[in-house]
Protein backbone atom coordinates (compact mmCIF):
# COMPACT_ATOMS: atom_id res chain seq x y z
CA UNK A 1 0.00 0.00 0.00
CA UNK A 2 1.76 3.13 -1.11
CA UNK A 3 0.66 6.65 0.31
CA UNK A 4 -1.81 7.86 -1.36
CA UNK A 5 -3.61 4.48 -1.35
CA UNK A 6 -3.44 4.81 2.20
CA UNK A 7 -4.71 8.27 2.33
CA UNK A 8 -7.69 7.67 0.38
CA UNK A 9 -8.59 4.93 2.49
CA UNK A 10 -8.62 6.45 5.81
CA UNK A 11 -10.30 9.72 4.50
CA UNK A 12 -13.44 8.67 4.96
CA UNK A 13 -13.17 8.03 8.17
CA UNK A 14 -10.54 10.20 9.52
CA UNK A 15 -12.62 13.07 10.40
CA UNK A 16 -14.72 10.38 12.48
CA UNK A 17 -11.32 9.08 14.63
CA UNK A 18 -10.84 13.17 15.46
CA UNK A 19 -14.46 13.84 16.63
CA UNK A 20 -14.10 11.02 18.82
CA UNK A 21 -10.81 12.09 19.94
CA UNK A 22 -12.40 15.27 20.73
CA UNK A 23 -15.41 14.26 22.46
CA UNK A 24 -13.33 12.07 24.88
CA UNK A 25 -10.27 14.80 25.08
CA UNK A 26 -12.41 17.39 24.70
CA UNK A 27 -9.11 19.76 23.82
CA UNK A 28 -8.97 20.01 20.00
CA UNK A 29 -5.08 20.11 19.85
CA UNK A 30 -4.56 17.32 22.02
CA UNK A 31 -7.42 15.71 19.75
CA UNK A 32 -5.61 16.29 16.90
CA UNK A 33 -2.74 14.70 18.17
CA UNK A 34 -3.96 11.81 19.30
CA UNK A 35 -5.94 11.43 15.69
CA UNK A 36 -2.24 11.87 14.09
CA UNK A 37 -1.14 9.34 16.58
CA UNK A 38 -3.41 6.65 15.39
CA UNK A 39 -3.14 7.32 11.70
CA UNK A 40 0.95 6.82 12.06
CA UNK A 41 0.04 3.39 14.11
CA UNK A 42 -2.62 2.87 11.01
CA UNK A 43 0.49 3.34 8.72
CA UNK A 44 2.97 0.96 10.23
CA UNK A 45 0.20 -1.58 10.28
CA UNK A 46 -0.60 -1.08 6.83
CA UNK A 47 0.31 -4.51 5.51
CA UNK A 48 -1.58 -6.44 8.24
CA UNK A 49 -4.75 -4.44 7.90
CA UNK A 50 -7.05 -7.14 5.42
CA UNK A 51 -7.03 -9.36 8.17
CA UNK A 52 -9.51 -6.62 9.81
CA UNK A 53 -13.34 -7.39 8.39
CA UNK A 54 -14.20 -2.97 8.89
CA UNK A 55 -10.67 -1.30 9.22
CA UNK A 56 -12.71 2.20 9.98
CA UNK A 57 -13.72 -0.16 13.19
CA UNK A 58 -10.50 -0.91 13.89
CA UNK A 59 -9.15 2.55 13.34
CA UNK A 60 -12.08 3.48 15.72
CA UNK A 61 -11.38 0.64 18.43
CA UNK A 62 -7.64 2.26 18.36
CA UNK A 63 -8.86 5.62 19.02
CA UNK A 64 -11.27 5.43 21.89
CA UNK A 65 -8.01 2.79 23.57
CA UNK A 66 -5.65 5.38 22.94
CA UNK A 67 -7.51 8.33 23.96
CA UNK A 68 -8.98 6.73 27.14
CA UNK A 69 -5.33 5.96 27.82
CA UNK A 70 -3.95 9.33 27.65
CA UNK A 71 -7.15 10.05 29.98
CA UNK A 72 -5.57 7.65 32.42
CA UNK A 73 -2.33 9.13 32.74
CA UNK A 74 -3.14 12.41 32.56
CA UNK A 75 -5.48 11.40 35.79
CA UNK A 76 -2.65 9.18 37.36
CA UNK A 77 -0.48 12.39 36.96
CA UNK A 78 -2.71 14.23 38.92
CA UNK A 79 -2.80 16.70 35.91
CA UNK A 80 -5.94 18.49 34.59
CA UNK A 81 -6.04 18.51 30.55
CA UNK A 82 -5.32 21.50 29.37
CA UNK A 83 -8.40 22.71 26.96
CA UNK A 84 -7.44 26.37 25.58
CA UNK A 85 -9.88 25.91 23.39
CA UNK A 86 -12.64 25.25 26.20
CA UNK A 87 -12.39 28.25 27.55
CA UNK A 88 -12.28 30.61 24.93
CA UNK A 89 -15.56 29.25 24.27
CA UNK A 90 -16.12 30.74 27.65
CA UNK A 91 -14.65 34.00 26.90
CA UNK A 92 -16.89 34.57 23.65
CA UNK A 93 -20.13 33.33 25.50
CA UNK A 94 -21.59 36.84 25.88
CA UNK A 95 -21.04 37.66 22.48
CA UNK A 96 -22.65 33.94 20.98
CA UNK A 97 -25.79 33.62 19.81
CA UNK A 98 -28.94 32.11 21.47
CA UNK A 99 -28.44 28.94 19.17
CA UNK A 100 -24.56 28.68 20.43
CA UNK A 101 -25.42 29.25 23.87
CA UNK A 102 -27.80 26.20 23.95
CA UNK A 103 -25.24 24.20 22.27
CA UNK A 104 -22.36 24.86 24.44
CA UNK A 105 -24.99 24.04 27.27
CA UNK A 106 -25.26 20.70 25.32
CA UNK A 107 -21.46 19.90 25.22
CA UNK A 108 -21.01 20.83 28.84
CA UNK A 109 -23.59 18.23 29.88
CA UNK A 110 -22.01 15.50 27.77
CA UNK A 111 -19.10 16.06 28.19
CA UNK A 112 -20.23 15.24 32.29
CA UNK A 113 -20.95 12.15 31.22
CA UNK A 114 -18.87 9.25 31.67
CA UNK A 115 -16.58 7.91 29.16
CA UNK A 116 -18.55 5.06 28.26
CA UNK A 117 -21.74 7.20 27.93
CA UNK A 118 -19.44 9.78 26.01
CA UNK A 119 -18.68 6.96 23.54
CA UNK A 120 -21.85 6.19 22.74
CA UNK A 121 -23.37 9.16 22.31
CA UNK A 122 -20.57 10.48 20.09
CA UNK A 123 -21.32 6.86 17.47
CA UNK A 124 -24.57 6.90 17.60
CA UNK A 125 -26.58 10.13 17.96
CA UNK A 126 -23.41 12.17 16.14
CA UNK A 127 -21.69 9.71 13.83
CA UNK A 128 -24.92 7.63 13.34
CA UNK A 129 -23.21 4.31 13.87
CA UNK A 130 -25.43 1.05 13.98
CA UNK A 131 -25.59 -0.72 17.22
CA UNK A 132 -23.99 -3.33 15.75
CA UNK A 133 -21.07 -1.32 15.02
CA UNK A 134 -20.89 0.36 18.35
CA UNK A 135 -20.97 -2.84 20.04
CA UNK A 136 -18.18 -4.42 17.89
CA UNK A 137 -16.22 -0.86 18.18
CA UNK A 138 -16.44 -1.17 22.10
CA UNK A 139 -16.38 -4.58 22.65
CA UNK A 140 -19.94 -4.85 23.95
CA UNK A 141 -23.18 -6.51 23.47
CA UNK A 142 -25.87 -4.62 21.70
CA UNK A 143 -28.00 -4.88 24.39
CA UNK A 144 -25.91 -2.85 26.74
CA UNK A 145 -24.90 -0.20 24.15
CA UNK A 146 -28.67 0.45 24.46
CA UNK A 147 -28.70 0.28 27.86
CA UNK A 148 -26.16 2.84 27.95
CA UNK A 149 -27.14 5.06 25.06
CA UNK A 150 -30.64 5.15 26.71
CA UNK A 151 -29.11 6.23 30.41
CA UNK A 152 -26.79 8.70 29.22
CA UNK A 153 -29.99 10.39 26.57
CA UNK A 154 -32.03 10.45 29.71
CA UNK A 155 -29.31 12.01 32.00
CA UNK A 156 -29.10 14.76 28.90
CA UNK A 157 -32.47 15.22 29.24
CA UNK A 158 -32.47 15.42 32.95
CA UNK A 159 -29.90 17.96 33.29
CA UNK A 160 -31.32 20.16 30.30
CA UNK A 161 -34.80 20.02 32.10
CA UNK A 162 -33.05 21.28 34.97
CA UNK A 163 -31.35 24.44 33.33
CA UNK A 164 -34.93 25.04 31.31
CA UNK A 165 -36.52 25.36 34.50
CA UNK A 166 -33.94 27.62 36.15
CA UNK A 167 -34.20 29.83 33.48
CA UNK A 168 -30.28 30.25 32.23
CA UNK A 169 -30.61 28.49 28.49
CA UNK B 1 -45.54 15.14 10.10
CA UNK B 2 -47.92 14.98 13.02
CA UNK B 3 -47.21 15.77 16.83
CA UNK B 4 -48.34 12.85 18.17
CA UNK B 5 -45.77 10.56 16.06
CA UNK B 6 -42.60 12.84 17.00
CA UNK B 7 -43.67 13.21 20.68
CA UNK B 8 -44.13 8.92 20.07
CA UNK B 9 -40.65 8.92 18.83
CA UNK B 10 -38.88 11.43 21.26
CA UNK B 11 -40.00 8.75 23.66
CA UNK B 12 -38.14 6.10 21.86
CA UNK B 13 -35.41 8.23 21.41
CA UNK B 14 -34.76 8.13 25.07
CA UNK B 15 -35.28 4.72 25.44
CA UNK B 16 -32.79 4.06 23.11
CA UNK B 17 -34.87 2.39 20.77
CA UNK B 18 -35.15 4.48 18.01
CA UNK B 19 -33.51 3.16 14.72
CA UNK B 20 -31.10 5.50 12.39
CA UNK B 21 -34.02 6.10 9.66
CA UNK B 22 -36.27 6.99 13.15
CA UNK B 23 -33.44 9.46 14.53
CA UNK B 24 -33.35 11.52 11.18
CA UNK B 25 -36.57 11.88 10.86
CA UNK B 26 -36.43 13.96 14.67
CA UNK B 27 -33.29 15.54 13.39
CA UNK B 28 -34.85 16.73 10.06
CA UNK B 29 -37.90 17.77 12.54
CA UNK B 30 -36.13 19.44 14.87
CA UNK B 31 -34.19 20.94 11.99
CA UNK B 32 -37.33 22.88 10.90
CA UNK B 33 -38.71 26.51 11.89
CA UNK B 34 -41.74 24.46 13.22
CA UNK B 35 -41.22 22.92 16.44
CA UNK B 36 -43.68 22.56 18.80
CA UNK B 37 -43.22 24.62 21.91
CA UNK B 38 -42.91 21.95 24.20
CA UNK B 39 -39.99 19.89 22.61
CA UNK B 40 -38.58 23.14 21.88
CA UNK B 41 -35.86 22.31 24.49
CA UNK B 42 -35.06 19.07 22.66
CA UNK B 43 -34.01 21.31 19.43
CA UNK B 44 -30.48 22.32 20.79
CA UNK B 45 -29.57 18.61 21.49
CA UNK B 46 -30.43 17.41 17.86
CA UNK B 47 -28.69 20.71 16.19
CA UNK B 48 -25.70 19.80 18.20
CA UNK B 49 -25.69 16.56 16.86
CA UNK B 50 -26.21 17.65 13.38
CA UNK B 51 -23.41 20.70 13.90
CA UNK B 52 -20.89 18.18 15.38
CA UNK B 53 -20.66 16.45 12.32
CA UNK B 54 -19.17 18.95 10.87
CA UNK B 55 -15.69 19.30 12.81
CA UNK B 56 -12.72 17.80 10.63
CA UNK B 57 -9.34 16.85 11.18
CA UNK B 58 -7.86 19.84 10.12
CA UNK B 59 -4.20 19.21 9.59
CA UNK B 60 -3.70 16.77 6.79
CA UNK B 61 -1.75 13.75 7.23
CA UNK B 62 -0.28 14.82 3.66
CA UNK B 63 1.01 18.27 5.36
CA UNK B 64 3.52 16.19 7.17
CA UNK B 65 4.26 13.50 4.64
CA UNK B 66 5.12 16.91 2.37
CA UNK B 67 7.65 18.40 5.03
CA UNK B 68 9.77 15.29 5.38
CA UNK B 69 10.44 14.92 1.82
CA UNK B 70 12.72 18.34 1.55
CA UNK B 71 14.17 17.35 5.06
CA UNK B 72 15.27 13.86 3.61
CA UNK B 73 16.73 16.03 0.22
CA UNK B 74 18.60 18.12 2.66
CA UNK B 75 20.24 15.25 4.44
CA UNK B 76 20.84 13.84 1.27
CA UNK B 77 22.75 16.85 -0.30
CA UNK B 78 24.46 17.89 3.01
CA UNK B 79 25.67 14.03 3.16
CA UNK B 80 26.78 14.54 -0.23
CA UNK B 81 28.66 17.45 -0.12
CA UNK B 82 29.96 15.96 3.38
CA UNK B 83 31.29 13.11 1.27
CA UNK B 84 32.87 14.81 -1.59
CA UNK B 85 34.75 16.85 1.11
CA UNK B 86 36.10 13.91 2.66
CA UNK B 87 36.83 12.42 -0.56
CA UNK B 88 38.97 15.19 -1.98
CA UNK B 89 40.69 15.62 1.19
CA UNK B 90 42.10 12.31 1.59
CA UNK B 91 43.06 12.41 -2.02
CA UNK B 92 44.97 15.49 -1.73
CA UNK B 93 46.38 14.48 1.65
CA UNK B 94 47.48 10.76 0.27
CA UNK B 95 48.97 12.30 -3.10
CA UNK B 96 51.40 14.87 -0.69
CA UNK B 97 51.68 12.01 1.75
CA UNK B 98 53.38 9.59 -1.55
CA UNK B 99 55.29 12.63 -2.82
CA UNK B 100 56.48 13.23 0.29
CA UNK B 101 57.73 9.51 1.16
CA UNK B 102 59.68 8.36 -1.44
CA UNK B 103 60.75 4.40 -2.02
CA UNK B 104 64.32 5.92 -0.98
CA UNK B 105 63.48 6.67 2.07
CA UNK B 106 62.23 3.26 3.36
CA UNK B 107 65.27 1.84 2.55
CA UNK B 108 64.57 -0.72 0.35
CA UNK B 109 66.92 -3.84 -0.31
CA UNK B 110 68.32 -4.64 -3.44
CA UNK B 111 68.30 -8.27 -3.03
CA UNK B 112 66.05 -11.06 -1.40
CA UNK B 113 68.21 -12.45 0.53
CA UNK B 114 68.97 -9.45 1.74
CA UNK B 115 65.87 -8.62 2.25
CA UNK B 116 64.88 -12.22 3.73
CA UNK B 117 67.92 -11.63 6.43
CA UNK B 118 66.82 -8.69 7.75
CA UNK B 119 63.18 -9.37 7.71
CA UNK B 120 64.57 -12.86 10.16
CA UNK B 121 66.36 -10.34 12.47
CA UNK B 122 63.12 -8.29 13.11
CA UNK B 123 61.49 -11.69 13.46
CA UNK B 124 63.97 -12.67 15.92
CA UNK B 125 63.35 -9.52 18.27
CA UNK B 126 60.07 -9.45 18.06
CA UNK B 127 59.75 -12.78 19.38
CA UNK B 128 62.27 -12.89 22.05
CA UNK B 129 60.26 -9.71 23.42
CA UNK B 130 57.43 -11.88 23.47
CA UNK B 131 59.45 -14.63 25.49
CA UNK B 132 60.59 -12.14 28.16
CA UNK B 133 56.78 -11.22 28.32
CA UNK B 134 56.33 -14.87 28.77
CA UNK B 135 58.61 -15.08 32.04
CA UNK B 136 57.14 -12.51 33.86
CA UNK B 137 53.62 -14.65 33.29
CA UNK B 138 55.41 -17.79 34.52
CA UNK B 139 54.38 -17.22 38.25
CA UNK B 140 51.56 -17.47 38.05
CA UNK B 141 51.76 -21.18 37.88
CA UNK B 142 53.08 -20.84 41.67
CA UNK B 143 49.09 -20.02 42.07
CA UNK B 144 48.08 -23.53 40.56
CA UNK B 145 51.03 -25.07 42.66
CA UNK B 146 49.69 -23.75 45.70
CA UNK B 147 45.96 -24.43 44.78
CA UNK B 148 46.86 -27.93 44.24
CA UNK B 149 48.70 -27.77 47.61
CA UNK B 150 44.75 -27.32 49.48
CA UNK B 151 42.42 -29.04 47.12
CA UNK B 152 44.06 -32.31 46.66
CA UNK B 153 41.96 -34.05 44.56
Amino acid sequence: MNQNEFILMINPFKDKLFRLAKRLLVSHEEAQDATQEVLVKLWDKKNGLEKYSSIEAFAMTMTKNYCLDQLKSKRANHLKIVHSNYVAKEATLDQATEDNDSWNWVEKMINELPDQQKLIIQMRDIEQYEFEEIAKILDMNETAVRVNLSRARKMIREKMNKTHAYGIS
Amino acid sequence: MELAKIEQLVEKYFDGETTLAEENELRTYFSSPRVAPHLEHYQSLFQFFVKEKEAQFSPSILQKTKNKKPMIGLGLAASMVLFAGLLTFLHFNGKAQNESVSTADLGQFESPEEAFEETQKALALLSSNVNVGMKSVNYINEYQNSKKLIFKK
